[in-house]
């Protein structure tokens, strides 16, 4: 194993280099590459620059021995979100992954949600290709975990937190943010009175890392740093499938949603008591 | 119940002609189930309607808040309990939901997670051979249509103006590109996928059925018969094509016009998975 003693910036890295971080050593392909060309078909159309790669990874390779794909999200480019290509590019390795599963080649699936969400330019198609990779983690979760990770900075909002959570196991750090409706959409809709995105110490003990992993929202938090993360997805998939996910829990997060009471909710400290792992019997 | 919330909900309506009035899931005041008979078998018909009364403020016109999420998911998992040893029956998501719920505590108490708690069960009941079928009445917005009805085997739309399908509601998307309602409508124009209308919709591949001449507002019984001998043929079409994913979005000659990009995509994933 590679000991690193410095720490090795996760958050600073570009997309490329997380999921090259993320693979054994040397064993990093990356497939429809910027070679490829494969951009927004919409952008143009509307005199946004596009990006050869769409703002999303793929990188084939290995993980502990065994075949891998990695996609990772670039939030420098129009802020990791969600457009038609973009969306396809997971939705797809999420659908190829799982035919290797169907004939016997156990390909380890890891998302690198950095993501506001849909990329409203090209709306309805890159909600639909939400759909289809929330279709794709959960057709695959019971043949290996599906492993997402948050590293920060832009977190994982819109329907892309939905994908997030639907992984068998999330790693976040304390840079991370997850949340379905980002602080400012929530203030513009709902008011200043309800959130002001502006009071960053607020946003981030309501939705945080720290907070997510405390109240029971996530798997594990690790430092922001690439040997940590990869040292925690690499334990995800030791842990194997397990069969049992938190967005299944139905019954368990019904009782806990029945005993609030709205007109006089927790505060986030409280509900760390109340949900956390530790209120667990 | 006040009379305006039963005469603004599509979902409400549509529910009662289809498979009568329905209950409310334990525990919510705005997921209704109702079960009825649709094409010689029985079917588990499920809505999200307006409460203004919703103990959660922020859920009180028809959006999916935390308690809509969950009693959506246990309303689903209740039927794939039920069949688990037996014929897997349809279940129909009637959908008119405006949007997920915007707020505070919605979102420390994981709205994310109760959203895709229902898409997990609409999912894990498509993959265990429930023919699931989503009906669009009235609005199909971002999240609250990931939570309800997009993860169906097939989707149906009624072709009427009040039908719209979108990741962001008019009125909010106009505020956050910072454009007006109008400009967003003349891009909807140009730019197929950001129209709000369900014909632009229909273009783009997504839709198995547009159903035309259909009252959404007031269905009559000739309305309510075409509609529902629609939802037994998407059924009956799910069960010949013996398939259980998400697949037939990207086959349809209407996915090939409308969205090459998705397909190009997987077809270079193909050939680029493999090779050394």
């Amino acid at each position: 194993m590679n000991a690193i003693a410095t720490r090795n910036s996760f958050i600073e890295l570009t997309a490329r280099d997380r999921a090259r971080a993320l693979l054994d050593e040397g064993s990093f392909r990356e497939i429809l590459g910027p070679f490829d060309r494969l951009v927004s078909p919409w952008l143009p159309l509307q005199g946004i620059p596009t990006q050869s790669d769409d703002g999303v990874v793929l990188a084939r390779g290995r993980i502990d021995g065994e075949p891998a794909v990695v996609a990772a999200i670039e939030s420098a480019y129009q802020g990791g979100s969600m457009g038609e290509v973009a969306g396809a590019k997971i939705a797809g390795a999420l659908e190829r992954a799982l035919a290797d599963h169907e004939r016997g080649i156990p390909t380890r699936p890891v998302i690198l949600f950095e993501t506001g969400g849909v990329r409203l330019q090209e709306a309805n198609l890159g909600l639909a290709a939400i759909a289809e990779i929330q279709a794709g983690i959960l057709a695959l979760r019971p043949h290996v975990p599906v492993v997402g990770v948050i590293s920060g900075m832009v977190g994982c909002f819109g329907g892309m937190s939905l994908a997030a959570t639907l992984c068998s196991t999330l790693i976040v750090t304390r840079q991370a943010r997850l949340g379905m409706n980002g602080p400012e959409v929530i203030e513009q809709e709902a008011g200043i009175e309800e959130l002001d995105s502006s009071d960053r110490k607020l946003i981030w003990s309501l939705i945080g890392g720290e907070q997510r992993r405390a109240a029971g929202f996530v798997d594990a938090l690790v430092a922001d740093d690439a040997g940590a993360i990869a040292e925690a997805v690499r334990a995800a998939f030791a842990a194997g499938v397990t069969g049992t996910y938190r967005s299944a829990a139905v019954e368990l997060y019904r009782a806990r949603l029945a005993a609030i009471d709205p007109a006089a909710p927790p505060t986030p400290e409280t509900l760390r008591e109340l949900w956390g792992e530790e209120s667990m019997s | 119940m006040s009379t305006v919330a039963s005469s603004d909900s599509r979902g409400r309506v549509w529910l009662s002609a289809l498979a009568g009035p329905g209950t409310a899931v334990d525990g919510t005041s705005t997921v209704l189930a109702a079960d009825a008979p649709l094409g010689g078998e029985a079917a588990r018909f499920i809505a999200v309607v307006p409460d203004p009364a919703n103990r959660f403020p922020r859920a009180r016109h028809g959006e999916v808040g935390l308690d809509e999420g969950w009693g959506l998911a246990a309303a689903v998992r209740a039927v794939i309990a039920a069949d688990q040893d037996s014929a897997r029956r349809p279940i129909v998501a009637v959908v008119d939901v405006t949007s997920q719920a915007y707020g505070r505590q919605e979102e420390m108490l994981g709205i994310h997670l109760a959203c895709a708690a229902a898409a997990d069960a609409y999912a894990t009941a498509r993959l265990a051979g429930h023919p699931v079928v989503a009906l669009l009445v009235g609005k199909a917005m971002s999240g609250a249509f990931l939570a309800h009805g997009y993860q169906a085997n097939r989707i149906l739309a009624l072709a009427d103006d009040g039908v719209l399908v979108h990741a962001m509601g008019r009125e909010a998307a106009a505020r956050v590109t910072r454009r007006t309602v109008a400009e967003l409508d003349r891009l909807g124009e140009q730019i197929p996928p950001m129209a709000y209308g369900i014909r632009a919709y229909a273009g783009l591949g997504l839709l198995h059925r547009l159903i035309e001449d259909v009252s959404a507002e007031a269905p009559g019984a000739a309305d309510v018969e075409r509609v529902r001998a629609e939802l037994a043929a998407a059924v009956a079409d799910i069960r010949a094509s013996g398939d259980r994913d998400l697949s037939s979005r990207l086959t349809s000659p209407e996915a090939r016009q409308g969205r090459p990009a998705s397909i190009e995509v997987r077809r270079r994933l193909a050939e680029q998975w493999d090779a050394e």
